[in-house]
C-alpha cells in the first residue's frame, strides 16, 4: 500500500517525510494505538502549520474520529487490513486523508445525531464532530475501503510552514 | 493518559471524580463499569464530576450518554459538575447541555438531587 508520491512504511511505531517534510503517510494497523499515533500526528502538524491551540485540538478530535472510524467500523480491528494516514501543509490548507480497507461507507445513512429521536444514543456523533471541526470534509470509496479528505484552511498571516 | 476514578459519598449522593481522558479504549469502559458498581450497591444518584477530564471523543460523550440514561431508567439521577471548557463545547455542539443537569459548584449540585 502506498500514496503516490510519499514513502511509506508499514507500521511498527516510525513514520517517514518526504524532503521537504511538507507531507507524510503512515501506514498503521488497525488498533488503537494507532487512532493515538495519528491523532498525536494530527497535532503536530496542526502545529507546524501554525494554527492556534483551540484550532489544533478541533483538528486532531477530527483526525481521532476518522481514524476511529477507519480502525473500528471499516477495517473491524482486522490484524490483516491496514489504514493509511497521509498529512499534507499547503500555502493554502492542512490536508489530512484517512483511509481503511473496509466494506465502504454509505454516509447518506448515517443518522443525523442532533435529530430528537437520536440525541439520547450512545454512539453516532464521529462524523458531526468531523464535519464540525473541518472546513471541509469529502468521502472517497477505495473499493474496497473509504477515504476520508479532512482540509482546514489557514489564514493568510497565519505563521507556519 | 487513562482515565482515573475515585468514588465518594456527600449526604446520599455517589460523587465520581474523574480525571485524564474519556476516550475510546481508555476512560469509556471504566464510566460504565464504574456506574454500573454504583447502581448495584444501591445507589442512583450520581454526580460526575468532570473538572480534571482535559478530553473526550465521541466514544466518551457517547458514554455520559448511557450512563444518563442507564441512572434515569433505574429511577435514579445522574447529573454533571465542573465542566471544562472543551468538555462544555462540545456538549453544545452535540446539543447535549440542555439534556444534562450541568452544575458548577458541588454544594448546589449536590442540594439539586431529588430528596
Amino acid at each position: 500500500m502506498s500514496i503516490k508520491g510519499d514513502r511509506t512504511q508499514r507500521d511498527e511505531g516510525q513514520f517517514l517525510a518526504d524532503s521537504t517534510r511538507s507531507r507524510l503517510s503512515l501506514t498503521l494497523d488497525s488498533s488503537l494505538d494507532s487512532v493515538n499515533k495519528v491523532e498525536l500526528t494530527a497535532e503536530e502538524w496542526g502545529a507546524r502549520a501554525g494554527f492556534d491551540e483551540d484550532t489544533i485540538s478541533h483538528i486532531a478530535m477530527a483526525v481521532r474520529e476518522a481514524a476511529v472510524n477507519a480502525v473500528m467500523h471499516g477495517n473491524a480491528y482486522n490484524k490483516g487490513k491496514y489504514i493509511t494516514a497521509s498529512f499534507e501543509t499547503t500555502a493554502d490548507s492542512l490536508i489530512i486523508r484517512i483511509a481503511d480497507q473496509g466494506p465502504g461507507l454509505n454516509i447518506e445513512t448515517i443518522p443525523d445525531p442532533l435529530a430528537p429521536e437520536n440525541i439520547l444514543r450512545g454512539s453516532g456523533r464521529g462524523i458531526f464532530l468531523i464535519r464540525a471541526f473541518m472546513d471541509e470534509v469529502n468521502f472517497r470509496q477505495l473499493h474496497p475501503g473509504t477515504e476520508l479528505t479532512l482540509i482546514k484552511h489557514r489564514t493568510p498571516a497565519q505563521p507556519g510552514i | 493518559m487513562s482515565m482515573k476514578v475515585q468514588t465518594r459519598q456527600v449526604d446520599g449522593i455517589t460523587i465520581m471524580d474523574l480525571s485524564g481522558r474519556i476516550t475510546l479504549g481508555e476512560g469509556s469502559v471504566t464510566i460504565r463499569d464504574a456506574v454500573r458498581d454504583v447502581l448495584a450497591k444501591g445507589s442512583n444518584k450520581i454526580l460526575l464530576n468532570l473538572g480534571d477530564i482535559n478530553y473526550i471523543d465521541s466514544s466518551g460523550i457517547g458514554e455520559l450518554v448511557s450512563a444518563f440514561t442507564t441512572v434515569r431508567n433505574s429511577g435514579g439521577e445522574l447529573k454533571l459538575l465542573n465542566l471544562t471548557k472543551k468538555v462544555h463545547d462540545l456538549l453544545q455542539i452535540t446539543k447535549l447541555y440542555t439534556v444534562f443537569d450541568i452544575k458548577d459548584d458541588e454544594a448546589s449540585a449536590i442540594s439539586a438531587f431529588t430528596k
